[in-house]
């Protein structure tokens, strides 16, 4: 038996043997995902599954052992991700603190970040939240005003973001800041900050699902220390270019917001088709919403070869810098086309907003949250110019 | 496999691209379609694609192909795609070649050497109305003596004027519609009863209305078993529906390419006008378009190499959307093109008339989608 095979063998059983139960039923909502931090909400089950496998380091598979991680092989990581889809085993730790920050940390970071934040991200103890948009800086991130002053020891932050995502749930914010009014794109730093600092105030926003996943985030003059020990700077990369560190991370999170276009989900048809009846022929009554489906089923097995093939030739340093923002442009495109499916064939059913029968409105409330998707993490429109600039080469106006 | 050419497919990708470019090129094939050609194409090219090894793509080695896959076929096919260039390649060497395989030796044994070297052409008689309709086939071939007697009409058999030999499919039992009662048969061009009338189609390629009036044929003309056509049917159409959706990819591409070379240099109001935002975000979204279609034609190519269950699906998936796309591509093309689009001296016309007669062949986007859906259960 091959290394790889053994390792796929060994990791079954352990799985089996330790997986609670409860992390084995299909998530509900997004309340089922474990975020862990200083003040968690957990479900049952959910703690105990986040210990184990943070004791493994697989909360992190793929991170280096010294930082908290399994220190597993690209090859190795795929399998046990493989295999826990398989058992329908449930992800044990979200964060964008394994999403976002860890990869900039294991990029840009000195080996004291890497030693001091890493590894109380891989055990699910301080929670994460982002801070890059602000009310006047969308599309134009590069554009933002939120100013870090040099005080000697410690910096003093003074402005207002907008879109962080669980800003009044996380423990610490990886911030975009301006260090230097002169230059637009060399003079923002990449800051980390404890949210629990005077002067820090969340409000959740209140968005057109009815859910606040998004907060405002405002900071009166926040007193930021330059460092939290020896080597650990307060910021990641050098000062006045954390726009580097920006970049790359938005290239990381728009192919993984493009997902494989499809919410892992099967042919909405065959899924529709009893609910709707079938006529003598055993097709899907409903002769115009059988032709959407079809076609989306078109696109979706498509993407999901694209998807593939993106992670294939990325893998291999075969793909196009810019190919992340076309998949990103693409993914998020024909997820929003099939949620408009799914609410066209719920019909009016799926409009209840509150009521048992609609599990509180989840087939709406999901449908308007993929809205945001071309739009969060760069819209669709910026996705399109990046493609025409850097791929086709088409010059500027 | 990953999802990407190895590097023996990519040689063969350049050596492809080289010949097409330099044999096979637009130039090539305007030449052809100006002198009226009855063919539709050039015998002289078509022993260039023997001697480059190309015809045997999909012949095993032992009887003197290359012994390659649907991947490579493919490889060739988005070449001629991207070139215009006319050739019998997809309905001999692709299709026509993987209904023999399914066949028996004696069949392979014949057929074989004249592919190899490029003096045979294979046409498919499949098609019996104006759209694709493989299920509904009703041509009839009854038992006569040794053999069977074909009657019925055939039509869309492209380059079944030049074909010396036919792969006909015909109902041996049953009625349209039934899944059994299907057989394929190796028809010879001069059998008596068999008349041909070639018509000049959108794209200058010729295809033929086929007559059989008591065309007698005998057992040994049968490609697999005898009512059990239907399995090497859906085989040929799989590498027939996979290869024209390579050249199809091949279309949309070469066009895009004049497309964006175009508005990279055309100017307007001082401007050029690819530098308009209308122009880049429509360009932009053919690009990502084409990437997926790309994707999803070498899945099915890959899926159909490995013998894959589900290779069906994904094949119709690949020829939904690399139509879909291609014809995006061909339009935005002629209207970005503005005037000159509609010109028979610039080249962006003649890639949206190969792509709209590549369309109907093997069926078309929607009759592919319908398939998928039915493949899904509804």
């Amino acid at each position: 038996m091959s290394d790889l095979e053994s390792f796929r063998e060994e990791t079954v059983a352990w799985l089996e043997a330790n997986c609670p139960p409860e992390m084995r039923q299909p998530m509900v909502d997004e309340n089922d995902i474990c975020w862990g931090g200083k003040n968690p909400t957990f479900k049952p089950g959910q703690k105990e599954w986040m210990d184990k496998m943070a004791a493994k380091g697989w909360t992190v598979p793929d991170w280096p052992k010294e930082y908290g991680g399994g220190g597993l092989s690209r090859a190795e990581t795929k399998i046990l991700l493989q295999e826990m889809g398989r058992l329908k085993i449930r992800s044990p730790l979200s964060s964008f603190g394994i999403w976002m920050l860890g990869p900039a940390l294991l990029h840009f970071g000195t080996e004291e970040q890497k030693l001091h934040f890493l590894p109380p991200i891989a055990r699910g103890e301080v929670r994460w939240c982002q801070g890059y948009s602000e009310p006047g800086s969308g599309s134009d991130l590069a554009s933002l005003q939120t100013s870090a002053d040099d005080k000697g020891d410690h910096y003093l932050i003074n402005g207002q973001k907008i879109w962080t995502s669980y800003a009044d749930k996380a423990d610490w914010i990886f911030c975009l800041t301006r260090t230097d009014k002169t230059s637009k794109h060399k003079g923002i730093s990449f800051m980390l900050f404890d949210m629990t600092n005077k002067g820090v105030e969340t409000k959740p926003i209140v968005l057109i699902s009815g859910q606040s996943a998004f907060c405002e985030t405002f900071f009166a003059d926040v007193e930021v220390p330059k460092s939290y020990g020896d080597g650990v700077s307060s910021v990641v990369g050098e000062v006045n270019r954390g726009w580097d560190v920006a970049k790359y991370l938005l290239g990381h999170e728009r192919s993984m917001i493009s997902g494989d276009g499809s919410s892992g989900a099967t042919s909405l048809g065959s899924k529709f088709a009893d609910q709707f009846g079938r006529d003598e022929m055993g097709r899907l009554d409903d002769p115009m919403l059988r032709a959407q489906m079809a076609e989306m089923d078109i696109d979706v097995l498509a993407f999901r070869a694209m998807a593939e093939r993106f992670g294939d030739t990325f893998k291999a340093n075969l793909c196009h810098p810019a190919q992340p923002n076309m998949m990103k442009y693409a993914g998020t495109e024909i997820n929003k086309r099939r949620h408009e499916l799914i609410m066209s064939a719920g019909g009016s059913e799926v409009l209840e907003w509150e009521s048992d029968a609609s599990s509180g409105g989840l087939t709406a409330r999901g449908w308007l949250r993929t809205k945001a998707n071309s739009i969060e993490g760069g819209t669709s429109e910026v996705m399109l110019n990046v493609v025409s600039k850097q791929i086709l080469q088409l010059p500027n106006a | 496999m990953p999802l990407y050419l190895n590097d023996d497919q990519k040689m063969l990708q350049d050596s492809a691209a080289d010949f097409m470019k330099g044999e096979g090129n637009v130039a090539h094939f305007r030449e052809f379609r100006d002198k009226n050609c009855k063919d539709g194409f050039s015998h002289a090219l078509w022993k260039q694609f023997a001697e480059m090894g190309f015809t045997g793509i999909l012949v095993s080695e032992d009887e003197g192909g290359l012994g390659l896959g649907h991947t490579e076929a493919g490889v060739v096919l988005e070449e001629i795609g991207r070139n215009l260039t006319p050739s019998p390649f997809l309905a001999t060497a692709v299709a026509g070649v993987e209904a023999l395989n399914a066949g028996g030796k004696a069949l392979r044994d014949k057929y074989f050497p004249g592919i190899l070297s490029g003096d045979s052409v294979l046409a498919l008689a499949i098609d019996e109305g104006a759209k694709h309709r493989p299920d509904q086939i009703a041509m009839a071939a009854t038992r006569e003596g040794n053999g069977f007697k074909l009657d019925g009409k055939k039509q869309f058999v492209v380059q079944g004027g030049s074909a010396d030999t036919l792969i006909v499919a015909a109902r041996t039992s049953g009625s349209a519609g039934d899944d059994k009662g299907l057989t394929l048969f190796a028809v010879d061009t001069n059998s008596s009863g068999l008349s041909r009338d070639s018509v000049r189609l959108v794209d200058s390629a010729m295809a033929a209305h086929v007559e059989f009036d008591g065309v007698v044929v005998d057992a040994d003309a049968v490609v697999g078993e005898v009512d059990e056509g239907g399995a090497v049917l859906q085989r040929m159409l799989n590498a027939g529906r996979a290869g024209s959706a390579a050249e199809t990819l091949g279309v949309g591409a070469g066009a895009m390419d004049i497309t964006v070379e175009y508005i990279r240099s055309r100017k307007q109001f001082d401007t050029i006008i690819g530098s308009f935002q209308a122009l880049q975000h429509r360009t932009a979204h053919l690009y990502s378009e084409m990437e997926i279609a790309r994707a999803t034609v070498l899945k099915a190519q890959q899926m159909l190499d490995e013998g894959s269950s589900k290779a069906d699906m994904m094949v119709s998936v690949a020829k939904a959307k690399a139509g879909n796309t291609t014809a995006l591509s061909v339009r935005e093309g002629v209207q970005m093109h503005g005037g000159v689009g509609m010109t028979d001296e610039y080249d962006i016309g003649l890639y949206m008339k190969r792509d709209r007669a590549l369309a109907e062949f093997m069926g078309d986007a929607n009759y592919h989608t319908n398939l998928v859906a039915e493949m899904h259960g509804y």
